[in-house]
């Protein structure tokens, strides 16, 4: 299914992405393309540029030159507002949390809801009771937390809770696209396996997914197609069927010359 | 091949199966009771400005009686603390951000002598001469916001500036001229509105008291239940997270400051009020007091903690322990060193609540 990416057409698409930061080339007239409803791992040496590449799509970055299409039309982020309103959600490497705030805070970060009615529209009041409640929602529908006190400041919780938050915020809002840069970086074992579980549910709402990880085994566990970013730009795409973990990385390295049909697809 | 690799790979994680489904719930262990201050105080910042405020109220009562507990005194208090509780606002806006204002003294005369002089000079209708100070502060705060947010300047810079440039034009623009407090009644009684008073059974409430109390109100308001007020805070606490996060950090940090003029220059209205005469000199301790105000009222020099009614408890307790010690007979010298250690106290907490982080 994954294999006849020609036929169809990218939701996302880069072409020729450059992103100097004064003498360095973090992106180096990469490509870049994501199907409809496909998980596409994105792996790369550190320093390789991934999350510069993710951040011109999330509006984070401006690119020096290149283009992105978003369902075929042209785009210009200038900031991460335009691409989520957009649709596009992302999980930063960062997680881009503010930790004296609460969970409910957090996850309606710039998309606050307000009472229905004269002290929404005159008095712009928030809908506390509705934010905490959708908050608590998402976060057990995800089975992501179980929440106690959603007004407890994101500083009080543990690294791989925070970055349960962050990945429960992208999926729960993400609606063309959702983004993960390293999503189980801080996390043990268990909260690894609900990331990817939760990432397949993401799949399965419809949603395409990019996800950058340096975690072999999980990128080979839900990967459709697997991007390999190399000193700025797209050395080679490949499917995890036809490749080995060993070979992938090979590749990524350089080590290996990437195979002949891998570069189009 | 991959796919049994993956399936080798993932054998360590046979151990998951029997555990439990709950991620990250969390501890809800019975905590000693330094912590469980500790964690109250991070969650109600205004806590220790209030605790601070109740017992110098108390402290004073006892040893000075109905001479400083009766309606007159505290609400004299109320009347001396008007000026820096309100400016106290537009600086705690500020610190809220992460940044700090050292222009809003120079803004609050500036506005006050625009209003004087519009009216008196040019012979403008004094609701008019009003507006145009208003604007005139909001003004000097909107440049400032956008030295900061746009040219990436930092804000004790910019400020520090602008607090020069503010008053040099102040003096200039005034010729150093007094306008007098019995010429104002005469002629423009609006400039000296905030100075009318209500009296109930003892208690004197200026116009610029009641003022006061409902501009905090209504800022305690807007920073907890709006949308703006909680990018405020997200802006001091990690401006990159916000601005990731989908917050537009540089409108909100020029509407911050720009906000923060108009209320230096309405605390200028307030000033003409309290004084009678509008006077290009007033006003010159008004910057390091309302510092003091946000520090003792407990927000976080850093950015992004405390509230603004504790820095309203912060203004009041400094107008406690002034007036306190003058009815006792102190040096006033006393005051200043019992401030001066509040503040260094207060830092102290703050620094200690930070770490309730874990
Ligand atoms: N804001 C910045 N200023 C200057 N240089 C930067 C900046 N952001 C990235 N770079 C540089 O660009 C290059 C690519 O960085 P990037 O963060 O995209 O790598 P990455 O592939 O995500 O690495 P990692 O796997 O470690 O996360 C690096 O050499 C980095 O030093
Ligand atoms: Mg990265």
């Amino acid at each position: 299914m994954t294999r006849d990416t020609s036929k169809r057409e990218p939701i996302l698409t880069a072409r020729g992405l450059v992103k100097r930061y004064g003498r360095v080339v973090a992106l180096d007239h990469t490509d870049f393309d994501l199907y409809p409803g496909e998980i596409l791992a994105v792996i790369g040496d550190n320093g390789a540029g991934k999350s510069t590449l993710i951040k011109t799509i999330s509006g984070a970055v401006v690119p020096d030159e290149g283009e992105i299409r978003l369902e075929g039309s042209p785009i210009h982020f200038t900031s991460p507002m335009d691409a989520r309103e957009a649709g596009i959600e992302t999980v930063y490497q960062n997680l881009a949390l503010s930790p004296a705030l609460s969970i409910a805070d957090n996850m309606f970060m710039g998309r606050e809801i307000r009472v229905p009615g004269f002290f929404g529209k005159y008095f712009r009041k928030l809908d506390r009771k509705a934010m905490e409640r959708i908050s608590r929602e998402k976060l057990n529908d995800l089975g992501l937390l179980t929440i106690q006190n959603i007004n407890q400041a994101v500083e009080t919780l543990s690294g791989g809770q925070r970055q349960g938050i962050a990945v429960a915020r992208a999926a729960a809002f993400g609606s063309k696209v959702v983004i993960m840069d390293e999503p189980t970086a801080a996390l043990g074992v268990k909260e690894s396996r609900r990331v990817l579980e939760l990432i397949k549910d993401v799949k399965a709402r419809g949603l395409p997914i990019v996800l950058i990880s340096h975690n072999m085994p999980h990128v080979f566990e839900v990967a459709d197609r697997i991007h390999i970013h190399r000193l700025g730009r797209r050395h080679a795409v490949i499917d995890p069927k036809d490749f080995s973990m060993s070979d992938a990385v090979a590749i990524m390295t350089g080590a290996m010359e990437p195979p002949e049909n891998a570069q189009a697809a | 091949m991959a796919d049994a690799q993956t399936a080798k790979d993932r054998d360590f994680e046979k151990g998951l199966d029997g555990s439990s489904t709950g991620v990250a719930s969390f501890d809800t262990h019975s905590r000693s009771l330094l912590d469980q201050i500790q964690h109250t105080l991070h969650s109600h910042p205004a806590g220790v400005p209030l605790i601070v405020l109740l017992a110098s109220v108390a402290g004073f009562g006892i040893i000075l009686g109905s001479k400083f507990f009766s309606p007159f005194a505290l609400t004299l208090i109320l009347q001396q603390v008007a000026i820096v509780g309100i400016v106290g606002m537009a600086q705690s806006l500020v610190v809220l951000t992460a940044g700090i204002d050292l222009s809003v003294g120079a803004i609050m005369v500036l506005s006050s002598t625009v209003m004087g002089h519009f009216t008196f000079r040019y012979g403008l209708p004094a609701g008019f001469a009003v507006m145009c100070g208003l604007g005139c502060g909001a003004f000097c705060g909107f440049i400032n916001g956008t030295l900061v947010s746009r040219m990436k300047l930092p804000p004790f810079i910019v400020t520090l500036g602008m607090w020069q440039i503010v008053l040099a034009t102040n003096f200039l623009y005034s010729a150093n001229e007094t306008i007098r407090s019995q010429d104002i009644s005469e002629q423009a009684p609006l400039l000296q509105f905030f100075g009318e008073k209500i009296n109930i059974g003892g208690a004197v409430f200026t116009y610029g008291v009641i003022g006061m109390i409902l501009l905090v109100l209504l800022l305690q308001y807007v920073l907890n239940h709006t949308s703006w007020g909680r990018h405020v805070y997200a802006i001091g606490d990690d401006p990159e997270a916000a601005e990731l996060s989908g917050v537009r950090v540089r409108r909100t940090l020029i509407s911050v400051y720009s906000l923060g003029g108009l209320i230096c220059a309405f605390a200028g209205w307030v000033l003409i009020g309290r004084l009678g005469s509008v006077s290009p000199t007033a006003g010159q301790f008004t910057n390091i007091e309302s510092i003091t105000a946000v520090v003792i009222g407990g927000i976080s020099l850093f950015g992004g903690r405390g509230s603004i009614l504790g820095m309203m408890f912060g203004a009041l307790i400094v107008g406690v322990f002034s007036l306190g010690l003058r009815l006792i007979g102190t040096d006033p010298q006393w005051t200043y060193l019992l401030i001066g250690l509040l503040i260094i106290f207060a830092v102290a907490i703050d620094q200690w609540i930070r770490k309730v982080a874990s």
